[in-house]
């Protein structure tokens, strides 16, 4: 037995090609994701079990040419030379095309061909061809390329076997295709670059730098080689245009005029053009009215389901949380580990699952609406909108999602190709009002814009709650790409492929993929920050006598039962309550664990940050309850209402209370206690009693922009394989809400004056 | 000659001349798109921009921006097949 030898197998295609489904077909369950330092690309990579060979099967993005214009664009090129110090030069390139648009696919295929790699070209959808009528001659189109052609149907598993013979033989001889000639006048200005700048400087890199103006591999090349190479270039392309090869003309001209000869006889399509499926369903599709309204109703449904049929897991892994924690709770005995267990640990990790039905429903989402091909036509409806801001129709579906939640919305600006649209949308979504937010302006509302105002006014408020979002959000989109993202604008041309019928497996892989790696890579900061935070709020756990805290409440919450024990069993029998004790004593017993909870609380080390900082808050209206109530909500938003509940002295009120329907009676009077707590706590103080709803505009507003979520900065750091994003959202944001904050009240404030 | 984005909806043009950012041009070129073939206007975004176009099997959709720069002249079957 010999043992199998390790084969590099790269697979290259254009988008649409199917490439994805050749990918999961080769490499089934075996895949993992590899990462490039500076880039936003992930490459996946699979293994494949042969008799002979072992294949280290790479993905690389789809892709239209081998032109890079983008960093992230040139780490194909980088992995296809054998450039990446983590990756060998591939042994043999799979190129798969459609075929269905095989004299446009070709075209990248003969620019793999100067790589002087072996070529196997899969041709894909053969049943879609053999349906428009198409007749393909595979062995003269091979013979005629000088590459084995293997005839595939990547969905179906139809000729993989094929494809894996011709790729493992392919190897064994180890010969490159001949690559497409250029005009003469080219070939010789590229021989005299290459004598100029050396051997070092593959002849690949050197044609592409000549034939991609401004594109990443001249500006690479320029770097290392200085930049007497750019007026070279420069010089080369004038001479170049003078004798009828202007560039980059001269390559679609020469390539495609190969491709054609080649096809020539190779090809037989029936002479009148069949009406497709496709052209049928984008007559409504992209109609003017009933392609608007479809497109509305999708994404009210995709809004829906995340925003909605995701509660009953969400729930579900709520209701599981309590249950652990609960466990611990009674089965450890009292002390900081069993808090650091149920308040740290349990909520951390829950807080962590708390996301996974959304992200797993909206990922299935776009991974339908991908696969069928629909999303490109989404952008394309909504790209005017969005260009105004200078992003484009793809930002539309992430920013749409982060509505229900940022975290999930984040994770689907990977629809987006383009780096510095992606990152920019990565940035604005945090401002998108999302779902989090709406426990908080439920509870300012309800306590001080209700009563004594217009029935309206609580509805209006909201929404303009909402409106900020959507308007700074744009804002600071047209900002950044002035100023930090500033770059050549991205080409917005967009291919409408065809539709298709999505495939369930593919589906449920997004699916899959999605939630792992958030759990995996975002999940881990997200625990640490709500650990950090539990830690901050737990110590000292001793009062200035040095007793313990959570002694003193496990004592106060004993002479509750104590007292009850007296009572009788019927409380509602008032005669027997003054018989006993009078009410006041009895109000007090009652109060005592929740009036301790708060004083630990006050004199915990975040309380005590939050004490030292409100000068800082004062500007806002804010004392130092409301800024360590905001403090403590780094790690979610909706934390502020239960840490208002511990201070207010009303217990920690579950922020599910404020806005649902009340399942607990008990819940729904503590988040009414809160209201209620809030408004007479106010009221005795100079500054929020004379100016409550300035107060409350300010906080809310602030929540509006603030980015007061730790699963959001911890996607982020995931998504731009950066700490700078996150801490540069995090600032931003946080100044902004400062800012508006401010001036809410500040505004408020003299308005208020004004009017009384 | 006019430019691609002058063109209505369910007009034929022909391709004369690509003019441009240099990576939409380019863009444009590995598409196909070259000087001398035939497009199909297939309409316009319901907010008026990006436009759809089919070349060949494929469909195209880019802004008017964008194809502002691309130089056609209409087209039908009777048409001679020279560039003017």
């Amino acid at each position: 037995m010999t043992t199998p030898r390790t084969l590099t197998v790269a697979l290259v295609g254009n988008p649409n090609t199917g490439k994805s489904t050749l990918f999961n077909a080769l490499s089934g369950l075996r895949q993992r994701v590899g990462n490039y330092p500076g880039v936003t690309v992930e490459l996946k990579k699979g293994t494949v079990r042969r008799k002979d060979y072992i294949w280290e099967l790479i993905d690389l993005p789809g892709t239209y040419s081998l032109a890079p214009r983008s960093p992230d664009e040139m780490v194909a090129v980088d992995v296809l030379l054998g450039r990446h110090s983590h990756e060998a030069a591939p042994d043999v390139i799979i190129s798969i095309v459609d075929a269905t648009h095989l004299e446009r696919h070709l075209y990248l295929t003969t620019q793999l061909f100067d790589l002087g790699r072996p070529v196997v070209l899969a041709v894909n959808m053969i049943d879609l061809a053999a349906a428009q009528g198409l007749k393909i001659d595979y062995e003269v189109l091979s013979q005629r390329l000088g590459v084995p052609v293997v005839p595939i149907q990547a969905n179906k598993g139809i000729g993989l076997t094929e494809l894996q013979q011709a790729v493992e033989s392919a190897a064994a001889k180890g010969s490159p295709p001949p690559p497409v000639s250029f005009p003469q006048p080219l070939e010789q200005e590229l021989a005299q670059l290459q004598a100029c700048v050396g051997e070092a400087v593959p002849p690949f890199l050197l044609r592409r730098a000549l034939l991609d103006i401004g594109g990443s591999v001249e500006n690479d090349l320029v770097a290392r080689c200085g930049a007497t190479l750019r007026q070279q270039l420069q010089a080369a392309r004038e001479r170049l245009s003078a004798v009828q090869c202007p560039i980059p003309a001269v390559e679609a001209r020469t390539r495609f005029g190969y491709i054609r000869s080649v096809l020539q006889g190779v090809v037989t399509a029936p002479s009148q053009r069949l009406r497709t499926w496709t052209d049928r369903a984008d007559q409504v599709l992209t109609h003017r009215l009933w392609g608007t309204l479809i497109f509305l109703i999708l994404m009210f449904l995709m809004f829906q389901s995340i925003f909605r049929w995701a509660r009953p897991a969400m729930d579900l892994i709520d209701s599981g949380r309590e249950a652990v924690g609960g466990a611990i709770q009674s089965g450890m005995a009292e002390g900081p580990l069993r808090s650091l267990l149920v308040d740290g640990v349990v909520k951390g990790v829950g807080a962590v699952l708390i996301f996974l039905p959304q992200i797993v429903i909206l990922f299935g989402f776009i991974a339908i609406l991908e696969d069928c091909g629909y999303m490109a036509r989404a952008a394309f409806l909504m790209d005017r909108l969005m260009s105004r801001c200078g992003l484009s129709g793809k930002s539309f579906i992430p920013l749409l999602s982060s509505l229900a939640c940022a975290v999930p919305g984040i994770l689907a600006t990977r629809v987006i190709e383009n780096a510095r649209d992606r990152l920019a949308t990565i940035l604005i979504a945090p401002l998108m009002s999302c779902s989090a937010r709406l426990p908080v302006y439920v509870l300012l509302i309800g306590a001080f814009l209700r009563e004594g105002y217009p029935s309206w006014l609580p509805g209006v408020v909201l929404f303009v709650m909402y409106l900020i979002g959507f308007t700074v959000a744009p804002l600071v989109a047209w900002t950044l790409k002035r100023t930090l993202l500033r770059g050549e604008t991205p080409t917005f041309v967009l291919e409408l492929p065809p539709y298709r019928r999505p495939q369930l497996r593919l589906v449920l892989r997004r699916m899959y993929d999605a939630g792992r790696a958030f759990v995996v890579r975002a999940g881990t900061i997200i625990l640490a920050s709500m650990i950090l935070v539990w830690a901050l709020l737990y110590f000292p756990d001793t009062d200035a006598f040095g007793r313990s805290y959570p002694q003193r409440i496990a004592e106060a919450e004993a002479a509750i039962e104590e007292l009850q024990k007296q009572l009788p069993q019927d409380p509602s029998s008032s005669e027997a309550n003054s018989t006993r004790r009078d009410d006041h004593t009895t109000a007090q017993i009652l109060a005592e664990p929740r009036h301790l909870m708060a004083e630990w609380k006050r004199q915990s080390w975040l309380g005590r940050v939050g004490q030292w900082l409100e000068p800082v808050f004062q500007p806002l209206g804010w004392d130092w309850k409301l800024g360590m109530a905001v403090l403590a909500s780094f790690p979610a938003r909706e934390v502020v209402v239960g840490t208002l509940g511990l201070i207010y002295e009303v217990g920690d009120v579950d922020p599910a209370a404020i806005t649902e329907e009340p399942s607990e009676e008990g819940e729904h009077e503590q988040a009414a206690g809160l209201m209620h707590a809030l408004r007479q706590e106010w009221s005795s103080d100079p500054l929020r009693g004379r100016y409550p709803v300035a107060v409350a505009l300010s906080l809310m507003v602030f929540f509006a922009l603030c980015c007061q979520c730790a699963s959001t900065l911890a996607v982020i750091r995931r998504e731009t394989h950066s700490w700078f994003w996150p801490v540069f959202t995090f600032v931003y944001m946080t100044t902004l809400a400062y800012v508006a904050a401010l001036l809410t009240f500040q505004l408020g404030a003299a308005l208020t004056d004004c009017l009384t | 000659m006019r430019p691609l984005s002058a063109f209505q909806r369910g007009e034929y043009a022909r391709i004369c001349q690509l003019s441009g950012p240099i990576g939409v041009v380019q863009r444009l070129y590995e598409l196909g798109l070259l000087e001398g073939q035939v497009v199909e206007i297939l309409g316009f975004a319901p907010l008026g921009d990006p436009m759809e176009i089919r070349l060949g099997a494929t469909r195209l959709c880019l802004r008017k921006a964008d194809a502002a720069g691309v130089l056609a002249e209409p087209y039908s079957d009777s048409q001679a097949h020279s560039c003017s």
